[in-house]
């Protein structure tokens, strides 16, 4: 068992991993990521203070909220 | 009907603590009993009450409480584990602190556990957990998924520190580096992760915004390798359910490679993957500016993840471990260089075209400083785990000195700055009580490490230039009492380190409770108009 286990580690899941890992990092630089990321990254300047789609003011929340 | 049930369940829970505490055959697991008994027939007591009242209606926005008990947790555990560690500190270098009065409870031995875990569990952990569902509500738009669960969280992880710490001080521990705690605790915290999980994950999946943002990768990155890491180093039969003594179920060489698959990546998922979280939030939040490149911080999440959890084996250089095993380690640490250095790069150019915020703000300045330690301890680490290195530095000062440079300069710089940043907004002030006193904890704090580091780095080759050197006739020339005695005065410089780190903390806290008492309040006139909820 470990060494059929051990042949398969060493042989197909390495090349499945390491084609995955590839894979993530083309896929980062696919044609038109860059509009994505752009927002993607501008995502921590949004709803700071309560989450999307409740009209409330900005303060309200964090007052009630507090036990 | 649910409130029932939960009395049901704190009733059995107390009950079966009241049986294990009599029937206990060793005096920690007595008292663990005993914290058991107290915490849940406390909540049998504070349900009851609850009981059949009117239920208030469900809040909407942000869940902010939890956050906040987790900021105080955090701060509190820090001093705790500041103040363990410098003490320990001047033990190594005045063995009479070991006082006789407290053998077999205040000794070195006793004590080094409490001080690595209260400071990577307790106050690291804390600040995971707080910083983490802070970040996943702001990057989602959503409110924490699962309701009080985040409560359950928060308390259950803390009951579980108290027990781990406990635990230490009588004498409940399991002997494995940074997984000291014993079988039931264990159990525990694997009932608290998972609830952590479900938090985090539902959150996640609830989410109002398209992307998920790369904080949240690292986050539950952290989450779900440390659930992985923990069962599987933990696998241990219990001598008796009545004792909290356990046999681990892989022995000799496997449970080394196991153990230090497990401590290698606590420091890779814990300490660096959760923290690295914390960066890419935070960092571009204090320099009002998005992260450098999206495109890079994609690259530098899954090369740490494909390669961290290879690296574990240069622990383990020169022992019974296979050569294979350790070159795997070896080479696996080594090309974690370059993404750990894409991460740091990523992380200092946020501020490009803000570098003037490091003459303005002491916040991006402890950040910074951070983002640097996180460079240096990530080029130190690749550099010992090279075979020849490690011939010369394993089992010397030099370990700990790398370990220092990393805890104190990176996860705890960050943390500081999360603090700095995660205070006022908590707790709806303008700004911080005083920058000028940011600036001291900055400065006490740097000097601190530089002090530790460097004195660790003298002491630790010279210890092990002093074990390796032979005479003519090849044998050694030193005992080891002459290294031991020989390091006095690094020991001494370390411990001088800790005092400035410690009162640079001391320095923190005193800021953030008068930023929580007399900072300015944020306008509150928004909030009159606001519907009552």
């Amino acid at each position: 068992m470990y060494t059929i286990l051990r042949e398969f580690a060493d042989s197909w899941f390495l090349l499945a991993m390491f084609a995955f890992f590839i894979g993530c990092i083309l896929w980062a630089f696919r044609p038109g990521s860059r509009k994505i990321h752009r927002d993607t990254a501008d995502i921590p300047f949004r709803n700071e203070d309560q989450p999307a789609g409740t009209g409330a003011s900005a303060r309200a929340h964090s007052e009630e909220a507090r036990p | 009907m649910w409130n029932y049930i939960k009395l049901v369940v704190l009733a059995l829970i107390t009950l079966m603590a009241a049986i294990a505490a009599n029937f206990a055959r060793d005096l920690a697991y007595q008292v663990h009993a005993i914290i058991i008994i107290a915490v849940a027939g406390g909540l049998f007591v504070r349900t009851l009450r609850n009981t059949d009242e009117p239920v208030r209606p469900a809040e909407t926005g942000y869940m902010d409480g939890v956050i906040r008990y987790g900021v105080i947790a955090t701060v509190g555990w820090a001093i705790v584990g500041f103040m363990a560690g410098t003490f320990i500190a001047f033990q190594l270098a005045f063995p009479a602190l070991n006082f006789e009065f407290l053998q077999g409870i205040g000794n070195f031995g006793r004590l080094r556990p409490l001080h690595t875990s209260a400071v990577i569990f307790a106050f690291g952990g804390n600040a995971l957990i707080a910083t983490s569902f802070y970040v996943v509500q702001r990057t989602s738009a959503v409110r924490l998924f699962g309701g009080n669960l985040a409560w359950f969280v928060f308390w259950g992880y803390n009951l579980f520190i108290v027990l781990a710490a406990s635990g230490y001080l009588l004498g409940s521990t399991q002997s494995k580096e940074y997984a000291e705690p014993e079988w039931y605790v264990d159990i525990w915290l694997t009932i608290v992760w998972v609830a952590y999980l479900i938090v985090f994950m539902g959150t996640i999946m609830r989410r109002k915004e398209p992307h998920i943002y790369v904080a949240n990768w690292f986050y539950l990155s952290f989450i779900v390798t440390i659930a992985l890491l923990h069962i599987v180093n933990n696998l241990s039969l219990p001598v008796s359910v009545f004792g909290s003594k356990s046999v681990q179920l892989f022995s000799g060489v496997q449970d080394a490679m196991v153990q230090w698959w497990y401590g290698h990546n606590a420091v890779g998922f814990f300490l660096t993957a959760g923290f690295l979280g914390m960066m890419y939030y935070f960092v571009p939040k204090q320099a009002e500016r998005p992260v450098f490149s999206y495109k890079l911080s994609i690259i530098h999440f899954w090369s740490l993840i494909f390669l961290y959890i290879w690296a574990g084996p240069h622990h383990l250089h020169y022992t019974a471990l296979p050569d294979w095993a350790t070159t795997l380690g070896m080479v696996f640490s080594i090309v974690l260089w370059m993404p750990s250095w894409g991460g740091m790069i990523n992380g200092l150019m946020t501020l490009s075209g803000a570098w003037d915020k490091l003459r303005t703000d002491p916040v991006i300045r402890i950040m910074v400083i951070s983002i640097g330690f996180y460079g240096m301890s990530t080029f130190e680490g690749p550099m010992m785990s090279i075979r020849a290195v490690n011939a010369l530095s394993h089992y010397t000062d030099w370990t700990i000195g790398h370990v220092h440079s990393g805890a104190l300069g990176w996860n705890g710089m960050i943390t500081f700055g999360a603090l700095y940043f995660l205070v006022p907004k908590l707790w709806g002030r303008t700004r911080l009580y005083s920058l000028s006193l940011v600036n001291y904890h900055f400065w006490l704090a740097t000097i601190g490490i530089v002090l530790y580091a460097a004195s660790m780095w003298v002491s630790g080759i010279m210890e092990g230039l002093m074990w390796r050197e032979v005479d003519a006739n090849g044998f050694l020339v030193n005992s080891f009492a002459d290294t031991v005695a020989a390091k006095f005065p690094m020991n001494v410089v370390r411990g001088l380190g800790g005092v400035m780190y410690l009162s640079g903390a001391l320095i923190m806290v005193y800021n953030l409770w008068m930023t929580v008492r007399r900072a300015p309040a944020v306008e509150t006139a928004a909030s009159a108009m606001a519907p009552a909820e």
